[in-house]
């Protein structure tokens, strides 16, 4: 198995954030790997790290044996980026524009032609080809977005949040996609706060947080860091304080941990049909009052709040 | 080379289809221009009509030959329709006339002037004496029509007495005449030259035709309009550079294998050719819908190219200077109006103060107005020779300005 990308302790500050602390991974050919983390985790800092749009403050990555520091053109022709952001001409049709990205690529002619008809039934697009992106919705801007990042055929392509804000039927089209292109043997590296779209997507997740990596692995193995656990919802109504209950349940023996946000309690428990009542004679114990339960099997959202005592969602 | 060009060519087209930069890139000089023509007549009557009959007070103290010439030239029958000529005794009297609002302009040819450019025999070269040009300042067009007529003779001037003074060194060097004589040579070459001075302002009238027998007030209106707009769209091409930082495209370019430098250049070729393309649409259309006669072709548009350079120039160091895409767009239409009023777009330059004039120079406005205005006259590549230059090197040095604060800050923040 060998590396295309291995980021080595990459660490970035802006004056005194610390966006990134100190990050390394590798990605292997033909993988794809997700960044899994909240929102300000360092995520898309990372991604421009990599793709060589700004300069580490420490530490360096390689990405098809090139340095993103020392030689950051040969790393360019090897990678694609769809940055989180739209980074598009609005006044320009789809088709200017991925004609546009190719020429930056160095495509020119009857090739950049094909190839730019292939992305557009990929993205399905074909149809609207000639109309202008700022008449499209967000979920037809987003695929256009990531049209241009993989025009070329990359061999690494940095997806940075691809499903942000846009509708279910969009984003399941995306993921396909995804799945597409990786079949076909693009490495992908993508990163999103969604932990479904982590687990069905990635070979192996890192979980980042406060700019650090605090988890990596397949998903059977982080689950497993959770030790089978599962994880009960307790949702509470409006005029329940979450914290209190949460506050309770902590000394319930079996209760491996407990965090509380907004209306909802999550606990970690070693098995969810033995705990149950436990937990709801506790909670009337304390007067508190629980609407409804979720259990979930072990998943990344239970790793995740297993590791810091916080939901993933923001 | 490549991408710099298709950089280019991507924002030409962008600029071209952003519907209110068009309005004020091309429709908003033509309906200026319109309106201007209108004011002062341009439309009414005949179509051609234009300035005419200028009235021009002449006093002549001169005793030579080359005060004369010039008096012959401003009452020369090619002139006839454009200028009416009336001779005055004494400065005084024509300072008068001209306070009066009986002349446009008066024009007051010293004493001495002839003796100042070719000293008689004998004689030590004098001191250069300067013709004054005394303007009605209620008469901007008109008085700028004439001084235009003068400065072209004067020019020509010029270029006879450094060629006669040239041939009669060289003719010394190459011992054809004794040293003694050469004096003697001189004076008769300038006789001749004086002669002489006359004839290509007349020539000059008849080959530029009709139109610049009666300077048409337009030639001075439209590239005024022409060139405060082009501020608007060098501004505009700079605050692009902004929009797509604030957008993602250009970070996006920064991730592709296109190097920093070929993204700039791409930038600058692109707000270069927004600004050639605004002018070479402006100069076809009034020329096609105004009858409006621009000049030498060769000559106007290695003037649109100088004066789109100093421009460009210019919208970049405004673009090094501001924060965000709106600073580039307040601090665009302030210059574009300051240079507007500075450049004399409005109001003829030659009616404001001399310091007023001075610091005009800075300005591609300024610049650009004296080359169409030279142009329009009949002018060739010779007489906007300075003008281009000026431009020139006045896009070189903005450009290295905003280079070095661009580098300062770079071109993303990272
Ligand atoms: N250009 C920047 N200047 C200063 N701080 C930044 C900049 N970009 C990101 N940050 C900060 O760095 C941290 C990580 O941000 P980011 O990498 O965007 O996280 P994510 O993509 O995971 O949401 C955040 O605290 C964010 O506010
Ligand atoms: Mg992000």
């Amino acid at each position: 198995m060998t590396a295309i990308l291995e980021a080595q302790n990459l660490v970035k500050h802006y004056g005194d954030v610390r966006a990134v602390t100190g990050i390394s991974f590798s990605i292997a050919a033909g993988e794809i790997f997700s960044l899994l983390g909240p929102n300000g985790a360092g995520k898309s800092t990372t991604i421009a790290m990599l793709s060589t749009l700004y300069a580490p403050t420490s530490g360096d990555a390689l990405i098809g044996g090139h340095s993103v520091t020392r030689a950051p053109m040969q790393v360019r022709g090897l990678i694609g980026v769809v940055p989180q952001d739209l980074a598009l001409y609005e006044d320009l049709t789809a088709r200017e524009n991925l004609t546009f990205w190719g020429q930056m690529y160095g495509m020119a002619g009857g090739a950049l032609k094909r190839r730019s008809d292939e992305v557009l039934a990929q993205i399905g697009l074909t149809d609207k080809a000639n109309k202008p992106v700022k008449t499209f919705s967000g979920g037809m801007k987003r695929r256009v977005n990531i049209g241009v990042g993989l025009l070329h055929k990359p061999q690494l392509l940095f997806m940075d949040e691809p499903t942000v804000g846009i509708d279910p039927q969009s984003r399941r089209a995306i993921l396909d996609m995804v799945k597409d292109l990786n079949r076909q043997g693009m490495s992908v590296l993508y990163t999103t706060h969604y932990m479904e779209e982590a687990a069905e997507l990635s070979d192996r997740v890192g979980i980042i947080d406060h700019g650090q990596l605090i988890a990596l692995g397949t998903q059977a193995e982080l689950t497993q860091q959770v030790g089978g656990h599962d994880t009960l919802r307790l949702h509470v109504g409006e005029d329940q304080n979450a914290e209190r209950l949460a506050e309770a349940l902590r000394g319930l023996p079996g209760v491996i941990q407990a965090s509380a946000t907004d209306h909802e309690v999550a606990v970690i428990v070693p098995e969810a049909a033995d705990a149950l009542a436990p937990i709801v004679a506790k909670a009337g114990e304390a007067g508190l009052k629980i609407k409804s339960v979720d259990i979930e099997e072990p998943n990344l959202e239970a790793v995740f709040l297993h590791l810091t005592g916080r939901a993933l969602r923001d | 080379m490549r991408k710099i060009l298709l950089i280019g060519f991507k924002d030409v087209t962008l600029a071209f289809r952003d519907r209110a930069a068009l309005i004020l890139m091309l429709a908003a000089p033509f309906v200026l221009t319109l309106g201007l023509g209108m004011v002062t007549g341009r439309f009414s009557g005949n179509s051609t009509s234009g300035v005419s009959d200028i009235p021009v007070v002449v006093v002549n103290q001169d005793a030579g030959d080359l005060g004369q010439a010039l008096v012959d030239v401003l009452n020369s029958a090619d002139l006839a329709d454009l200028l009416a000529p009336t001779a005055a005794g004494d400065s005084a009297a024509a300072r008068q006339a001209v306070d009066a609002d009986e002349a446009a302009i008066a024009v007051i040819i010293p004493a001495g002037f002839t003796d100042s450019i070719i000293p008689p025999q004998g004689a030590a070269a004098a001191d250069a004496v300067q013709i004054e040009l005394y303007v009605n300042p209620t008469r901007p067009t008109s008085a700028g029509v004439v001084q235009a007529v003068v400065d072209e003779y004067l020019s020509r001037v010029e270029v006879g007495r450094v060629a006669g003074t040239v041939a009669v060194t060289q003719l010394v060097a190459s011992g054809r005449i004794a040293p003694q004589a050469a004096a003697a040579a001189g004076q008769e070459l300038g006789q001749r030259q004086a002669a002489e001075a006359a004839a290509p302002i007349r020539l000059q009238a008849s080959t530029a035709g009709q139109a610049a027998q009666r300077f048409d007030v337009l030639a001075y209106l439209a590239p005024g309009m022409a060139l405060m707009f082009l501020m608007y769209t060098v501004a505009n091409g700079g605050r692009s550079l902004l929009t797509e930082r604030a957008q993602g495209t250009l970070p996006r370019l920064l991730v592709s294998p296109t190097a920093t430098a070929q993204v700039l250049a791409g930038k600058v070729f692109g707000i270069f050719l927004t600004g050639v393309a605004q002018m070479t649409i402006l100069i076809a259309g009034s020329t096609l819908l105004f009858n409006l006669q621009w000049g030498d072709p060769l000559a106007v548009a290695a003037l649109v190219g100088a004066a789109v350079v100093g421009a460009t120039g210019w919208g970049l160091l405004i673009t090094a200077i501001a924060k965000s895409p709106s600073q580039v767009s307040s601090l665009g239409s302030a210059i574009m109006l300051t240079f507007g009023i500075l450049g004399g777009s409005f109001i003829s330059l030659s009616t404001l103060p001399a310091w007023v004039q001075a610091i005009s120079k800075i300005t591609p406005n300024a610049w650009g107005l004296e080359g169409f205005t030279a142009l329009a006259l009949g002018g060739g590549l010779p007489e906007v020779a300075l003008p281009i230059a000026a431009l020139l090197v006045m896009g070189a040095v903005l450009f290295g300005a905003a280079v070095l604060l661009f580098n300062r800050q770079g071109l993303v923040q990272r």
